[in-house]
């Protein structure tokens, strides 16, 4: 048998054949999500300079910004008002309840923090809707709810298609999106240094402020930005929780397409909505977040 | 000694508890009252009135539900074996080869996961209308939305997902075995089919199983890429729900729960499978 040698040579015919195969490899897919996800994307854009023709149609010849125009007019900046108000306070509420619960979990013994996670993973891969409609039932006319506020005297709940049922919602939607990441944040952080912390002589809520909390940052942005992009973007819930009254972004863009038929003005903010997620995971990847 | 400085000292340590039951019980109390519910014998949907399986019954015979059903399970099928094997070969290629374009590809793989529903609901709804007038008016081709097109979109959706998976597998495992297979005379075809794909493969079967349970949920982009006669199951009982809520979505919806824990609990086993842990 000869033995060969790796020669310059040998090693770039290798490193070429590499090359190509990879290009192989990756070109199906390639070709899949440029026609049918990079096109359908560049389509919105071009859709978001258009003109709405009378008839409901739309005319594609003359590109204008009168549908970004449109986007300042106090019947839309209500509706992103909202829509932000409601992001931003789910995503507060979930922050308060995934980093107590997620620290709970990334210190217990391995089996039962195991067991605690597949009890998280449910939820996560459980139907949305069916979960969103759950709530409906629970809040409804004479629901449970309203059959133990009633109970204990606080009087029937009214909640059901106010905002608030809204944000409940969400909460109960997409906290999963925000204990995964950080656990596993809070899982991976060096807890000598807490020790240290302590043996110097830092309380133990200067030892949170100034050592945990810290490490634990990239987890707490990842789980907000996962939480914060849906919930800006949400359709499902508003219209279950919300009775459709009370409009978000994303009940928004359904309408300008179902139903008022001004596909420019949708695709304005859509294409809106679009970049304010893309800020959002640059910055997600920046600070080194990768988890999930 | 991990352990004992991990230890929490009394007040923390009980509200720290407190906080976990109360999340547990916010997870599942709403789910357990809503099987509880399907299974109660009265018109009102969220009051007990003794135990029945009439509302099952009604989910068996209803027509209009079990056609969607129908469309649904085809769809998720069709789309999770594309997904599989194109976001299994993009694993592949991303994680153990070098190539031009690699650094677009892996970005154009990661915005379907980040882009939101009702983004990508608006980009295939403009696409295919778009493409369906393209072809009839170039080469007379007269196509409508259909299964076809919400199977299309739930692919564009779930390779970066399989992709995903496959890849956290890859990266966690040792390129050596490949290379020893290699040096002992093995094909690339070999070396892949007896080395890589059975290592990969709790990776493979969990972005499947993830594909699938992704497809069979989704309700916006579908509600907008559907045409008549190809109503998926979470489409109709959207539609159901925004007429009112009924015994009879009490009961679609636990069996949708269902599956969805029947296919979280595979997808542990999976990850599970071969020594592997769960990423």
């Amino acid at each position: 048998m000869t033995t060969v040698l790796a020669t310059p040579e040998l090693e770039a015919t290798n490193e070429r054949q590499k090359r190509r195969r990879g290009f192989f490899l990756a070109l199906p897919a390639y070709i899949y999500l440029s026609l049918f996800f990079a096109l359908p994307l560049l389509i919105v854009v071009v859709y978001s300079f258009a003109t709405r023709t009378r008839s409901g149609g739309t005319a594609l010849e003359e590109w204008n910004l009168e549908s970004y125009r449109k986007l300042g007019e106090p019947i839309v900046t209500d509706i992103l008002l909202r829509s932000l108000t409601l992001a931003i306070i789910t995503t507060v509420i979930c922050l308060v309840l995934a980093y107590p619960f997620s620290y709970f979990l990334a210190t217990r013994r391995e089996l039962t923090r195991n067991i605690m996670l597949v009890f998280v993973m449910i939820p996560f891969w459980s139907n949305f809707l069916v979960r969103n409609y759950a709530w409906r039932v629970l809040l409804g006319n004479d629901g449970p709810v309203s059959q133990l506020t009633e109970g204990i005297g606080l009087g029937e709940t009214t909640i059901l298609f106010t905002p608030t049922a809204i944000v409940l919602g969400l909460v109960y939607g997409f906290l999963p999106f925000m204990i995964l990441p950080m656990y596993a944040a809070i899982e991976r952080m060096d807890w000598s240094l807490l020790e240290a912390s302590r043996d110097l002589g830092a309380s133990g809520f200067q030892t949170f402020r100034k050592v945990t909390f810290p490490l634990s940052l990239p987890g707490v942005i990842a789980g907000s930005i996962l939480v914060f992009i849906p919930s800006l973007g949400a359709y499902v819930t508003p219209q279950i929780l919300g009775g459709g009254k009370k409009t978000m972004l994303g009940s928004y863009i359904v309408t300008q397409f179902l139903t008022a038929r001004n596909w420019p003005v949708g695709a304005a903010v859509s294409t809106v909505l679009m970049f304010v997620m893309l800020m959002a995971t640059l910055i997600y990847f920046r600070k080194g977040g990768r988890t999930l | 000694m991990s352990t004992t400085q991990k230890e929490l000292r009394g007040a923390s340590r009980w509200a720290l508890s407190l906080n976990a039951v109360l999340v547990y019980a916010f997870f599942y109390a709403p789910i357990a009252l809503l099987v509880l519910y399907s299974f109660s014998d009265d018109d009102l949907v969220g009051r007990w009135g003794g135990f029945t399986l009439d509302w099952y019954r009604a989910f068996g015979q209803n027509d209009e539900v079990q056609n969607a059903l129908g469309v649904s399970v085809r769809v998720a099928i069709i789309s999770t074996l594309i997904s599989v094997v194109l976001g299994t070969m993009a694993a592949l290629a991303l994680e153990r080869f070098r190539f031009r374009g690699q650094r677009v590809f892996d970005a154009l793989l990661y915005l379907p996961v980040i882009v939101p529903d009702v983004t990508m609901a608006v980009m295939m709804l403009l696409f295919f209308t778009q493409g369906i007038s393209l072809l009839d008016s170039i080469f007379g081709i007269q196509l409508s939305k259909g299964i076809a097109t919400v199977a299309l979109s739930h692919i564009a959706f779930s390779i970066s997902f399989v992709s995903i998976v496959v890849r956290a597998r890859l990266s966690g495992m040792n390129e050596k075995l490949e290379e020893a297979a290699q040096d002992l005379y093995a094909s690339k075809w070999q070396t892949f089919r007896h080395i890589t794909l059975p290592l990969i493969a709790p990776g493979v079967i969990g972005g499947g199983l993830l594909a699938l349970t992704l497809s069979l949920d989704d309700v916006v982009i579908t509600q907008f890429v559907a045409g008549p006669g190809s109503t998926t199951l979470p489409v109709y009982v959207f539609g159901l729900i925004r007429r009112g809520v009924s015994p009879l979505i009490n009961a679609v919806s636990v069996v949708m729960l269902a599956a969805s824990i029947l296919l979280v609990l595979l997808s542990s086993l999976a990850q599970r499978a071969r020594g592997g842990q769960a990423t």
